[in-house]
């Protein structure tokens, strides 16, 4: 049994049929990777299965268990999580206290114990710091540790958002085009951090424009072309796919 | 640089205890007590506003609801005043609660509007209500008697009122670096991403709305049996304003801003008496202003200026 | 029974009008620069204070009203000038805290300038009651629905058929698809300020005859306006007309069926209402949900 399981997914913002009918599965410890021009629905499909928008129609699928129309908060508790397009960073705290909120489910998160100073919770918090800082240096990240957010620039934000993310301790992760705005050596970099990330054996699912980098990456590969699935499998095939050719060569005509 | 956060909470020690020893008169004691009291709503107002990033425009209404369950209960039912302080805030509790929930389901504006109209709604309902509350007159509150003792001198005050202070500038501070504390800074700073991490945006919302307004009906009572008398001016809509206010110019997100907030604002009628018949404009012109060129508020804006975080 | 209803009515479309105008006003301003300006209120109280106050210096009636309309106008765009235009993009409770001390400002000039008595402005065309099914009708009340109705026409017709006005709803729908078309978008949030500034006014001038003035009655009739606004969904511009009206309407029935003293309360219960089970309110108001 597949991961994820994804069934005649179908979302309409009034007349826009942002996506329709898409089916795909996605097998535990791959690379999975979403392609298509822009406006394709990629963005689309990620809030859908992960909470942010509920499906018009359609079915979606986690070890078998059915979790459309589930809200984020409840998604999380499975282990899934996320990276946004557009950075989703908070502004208003350091670095590495957007790394911590990404550890937010396996803490003691009682209010009045937090108040009151329990014991043993600031000990906790100091080995969290530490967790969150060690995550900060395997994004490549350790000089920003206590930079606030909105000090930082476009590429480092990118990548502490994959941190946050980890933090989750997360078994399928989704990240959504990772690599736009970065210049080339930052590309690399986030092409092996996401490397690191399926080794350590999490499911990573990809949006992600360079196709050097996906087909790098891709153990497989979907292909949307207005909300449609266009096509599907290994990158060998997706390449030789004519169909998929013609999208491409017709969007980028 | 995250343990000084505290050393902040040690000189708002030191200060008041040198406070009521270098004070030349009761006036000056009775307007300290009073700060301290505001000082104490603020913390728990700017959780919400500042931290949490959502606002309250009733939050008097709340102070109300604590003030009328000290004056009304002790009176009328010979409850004792601890126990009607304690049924005030289980009150208030529960009507935030009850508001709270559908309206944090919304976004934007709503808000302000809900706890615009709740607090009108509990002001007025505090003016008619004349048999049980006094109506536009108010009504005197019975002294707070505890353990055997009876609060009835400003200098007994001040030392209740300072304790209350100084431990809820340490639990703010707790709360704040804590997991709970970062959820609602998160939430403030990005609603989707915390979504997405597992924070339950409407129950941290809601909770933090809850505790403020428990902060606040509190602090109402204290103020009730401190003056020893309530009136519905307690629950005005400009109470309300005043109040945010404090939060505003002292610095959003900010502990100590809450304390520079309330004790500025505190004062500050006083030092408008000598404009006699233009204090209103002074200070709608002092909200303008500061606002506009300040928007991060005194202290923020001040500790950004000397290169410090908080 | 059917007299004491037809009466509770007219009174109530009365002053629903002068919400209505207050509703109309928050709109505009909310669409053009998402700010909801607490000191809408105080407009109205200005617009009825100028009045009485001009007409009791000598001026001819019609030279009175339209001074005590641009005046109004005139404070509406300093605000926004000086204290809406600095802060763009600022954080709701920052803008909202400013209209507040905008507010806190007129009303205080207000009483220092005029005192703080309350004050009365006599009906437009005589105070002879006109008896329909027994209730009684003040003629005032036909110039507050009359005129009334007539700047509704006119602002949909501004709205739906001159440049100008259509230039101001694309700046609502999309400020920045507007700005790449080449509207000047700093002038949409000039003229409704303006406009905004001068319906307040004009509802304050039309209802003083009824209600009588005084420097602190802005309040509660802006936020009045403000619940109307809500309830015909916010930035919905028919949906304020009706809003208005209903507040109003809902407002004078309370008042005469249930309970009087609560006459006040009543708009607030129906805004957290509206909140609770139609948030969007009646028309469906612009969302603010985008993720």
């Amino acid at each position: 049994m597949s991961m994820l399981e994804v069934k005649d997914l179908s979302i309409h913002f009034g007349g826009v049929k942002a996506v329709q009918n898409v089916s795909f599965n996605i097998d535990s410890g791959i690379v999975y990777s979403v392609i298509g021009p822009n406006g394709a629905g990629k963005t689309t499909l990620f809030n859908l299965i992960t909470g942010v928008y509920k499906p018009t129609t359609g079915e979606i699928r986690l070890d078998g268990e059915a979790i459309h129309g589930k809200s984020p908060n409840e998604l999380a508790t499975r282990g899934v999580a996320r990276t946004f397009q557009n950075l989703q960073i908070c502004m208003n705290m350091s670095a590495v206290e957007n790394v911590m909120v990404g550890a937010h489910l396996r803490l003691d998160r009682n209010l009045v114990k937090a108040a009151l100073r329990f014991p043993g919770l600031k000990k906790r918090d100091r080995e969290l710091r530490a967790e969150a800082a060690e995550l900060m240096a395997f994004v490549g990240l350790e000089q920003y540790v206590e930079t606030r957010a909105d000090a930082m620039s476009y590429g480092a934000l990118k990548r502490l958002e994959i941190a946050r993310a980890l933090a989750m301790k997360p078994r399928l992760i989704f990240l959504d085009e990772p690599a736009a705005g970065l210049n080339p050596k930052e590309t690399i970099e986030v092409d092996h951090l996401i490397r690191k990330i399926a080794d350590a054996g999490v499911t990573v699912v990809l949006v992600e424009h360079d196709m050097k980098m996906v087909m790098n990456l891709s153990d497989r590969i979907l292909v949307l072309d207005y909300g449609k699935k266009l096509a599907e499998g290994t990158g060998e095939e997706i390449r030789k796919n004519p169909d998929v050719i013609a999208a491409y060569l017709g969007a980028h005509a | 640089m995250k343990k000084s956060v505290y050393n902040g909470l040690y000189v708002v020690i030191a200060i008041l205890l040198v406070l009521p020893f270098v004070m030349p008169n009761s006036f000056y004691l009775d307007l300290a007590v009073r700060m301290a009291i505001n000082a104490v709503i603020v913390l728990g107002l700017n959780l919400l506003i500042g931290f949490a990033g959502q606002i309250s425009l009733g939050h008097a209404g709340f102070l109300g609801i604590g003030a009328y369950a000290s004056a009304v209960l002790p009176t009328h039912f010979g409850w004792h005043p601890l126990l009607a302080m304690g049924a005030g805030a289980v009150a208030t509790g529960i009507l935030a609660a009850v508001v709270a929930r559908p309206i944090f389901k919304l976004k934007g504006n709503y808000l302000a509007m809900a706890t615009l109209g709740l607090g009108i709604i509990i002001s007025i309902a505090l003016r008619n209500e004349a048999q049980w509350t006094g109506g536009p007159d108010g009504m005197p509150v019975p002294a707070m008697g505890l353990f055997g003792f009876e609060l009835s001198n400003d200098k007994q005050w001040y030392w209740v009122v300072a304790l209350l202070l100084s431990v809820s500038v340490w639990a703010s501070l707790n709360l704040i670096d804590s997991p709970f504390g970062r959820a609602l800074r998160a939430l403030h700073g990005s609603e989707v991403a915390s979504q997405v991490v597992g924070v339950d945006v409407v129950r941290y919302k809601v909770a933090i709305f809850v505790l403020s307004a428990v902060f606040a009906s509190l602090m109402g009572s204290v103020t009730a049996h401190y003056v020893g008398f309530v009136s519905p001016n307690f629950a005005d809509f400009f109470h309300s304003i005043e109040l945010v206010t404090m939060v505003v110019i002292g610095g959003m997100a900010s502990v100590y801003g809450s304390l520079v907030g309330a004790v500025l604002l505190t004062a500050l009628p006083q030092a408008l008496a000598t404009f006699e018949g233009w204090e209103t404009v002074v200070f709608g012109a002092i909200l303008m202003l500061s606002m506009i060129f300040l928007p991060k508020g005194l202290v923020p804006t001040l500790a950004a200026k000397f290169g410090k975080g908080e | 029974m059917l007299a004491q209803f037809l009466q509770f009515l007219f009174s109530g479309i009365t002053v629903g009008a002068t919400y209505a105008l207050a509703a109309l006003g928050f709109t505009l301003i909310y669409n053009a620069s998402n700010v909801i300006n607490f000191a809408q209120g105080e407009f109205i109280m200005l617009g009825g204070m100028l009045a009485v106050f001009f007409t009791q210096a000598g001026l001819p009636l019609p030279v009175a009203l339209v001074l005590a309309i641009l005046i109004p106008a005139i404070v509406g765009v300093i605000i926004e000038k000086l204290a809406i235009e600095p802060v763009k993009g600022a954080e709701t409770v920052t803008l909202i805290i400013i209209t507040i001390g905008a507010s806190l400002v007129i009303r205080g000039l207000t009483a220092v300038i005029f005192g703080k008595n309350t004050h009365s402005l006599p009906a437009f065309s005589g105070e002879t009651p006109i008896d329909i099914l027994g209730a009684t009708l003040m003629p005032q009340s036909l110039w507050v629905l009359g005129i009334t109705a007539l700047v509704v026409v006119v602002l949909w017709y501004y709205f739906n058929r001159t440049l100008q006005g259509k230039a101001m709803l694309a700046t609502s729908y999309n400020r920045l698809a507007a700005e790449l078309v080449g509207i000047n978008t700093g002038w949409v949030l000039f003229m409704s300020f303006a406009m905004s500034a001068a319906l307040g006014a004009l509802g304050g001038i039309l209802i003083t005859p009824i209600t009588l003035t005084s420097y602190d009655v802005g309040i509660m009739l802006g936020l009045k306006g403000f619940v109307a606004a809500v309830l015909g969904g916010l930035g919905n511009g028919l949906g304020a007309v009706v809003g208005g009206l209903l507040v109003g309407i809902l407002e004078a029935m309370g008042a005469g069926y249930i309970s009087s003293a609560y006459k006040d309360a009543i708009p607030f219960v129906l805004i957290l209402f509206i909140l609770f089970f139609m948030p969007r309110g009646l028309f469906g108001g612009k969302s603010t949900d985008r993720v």
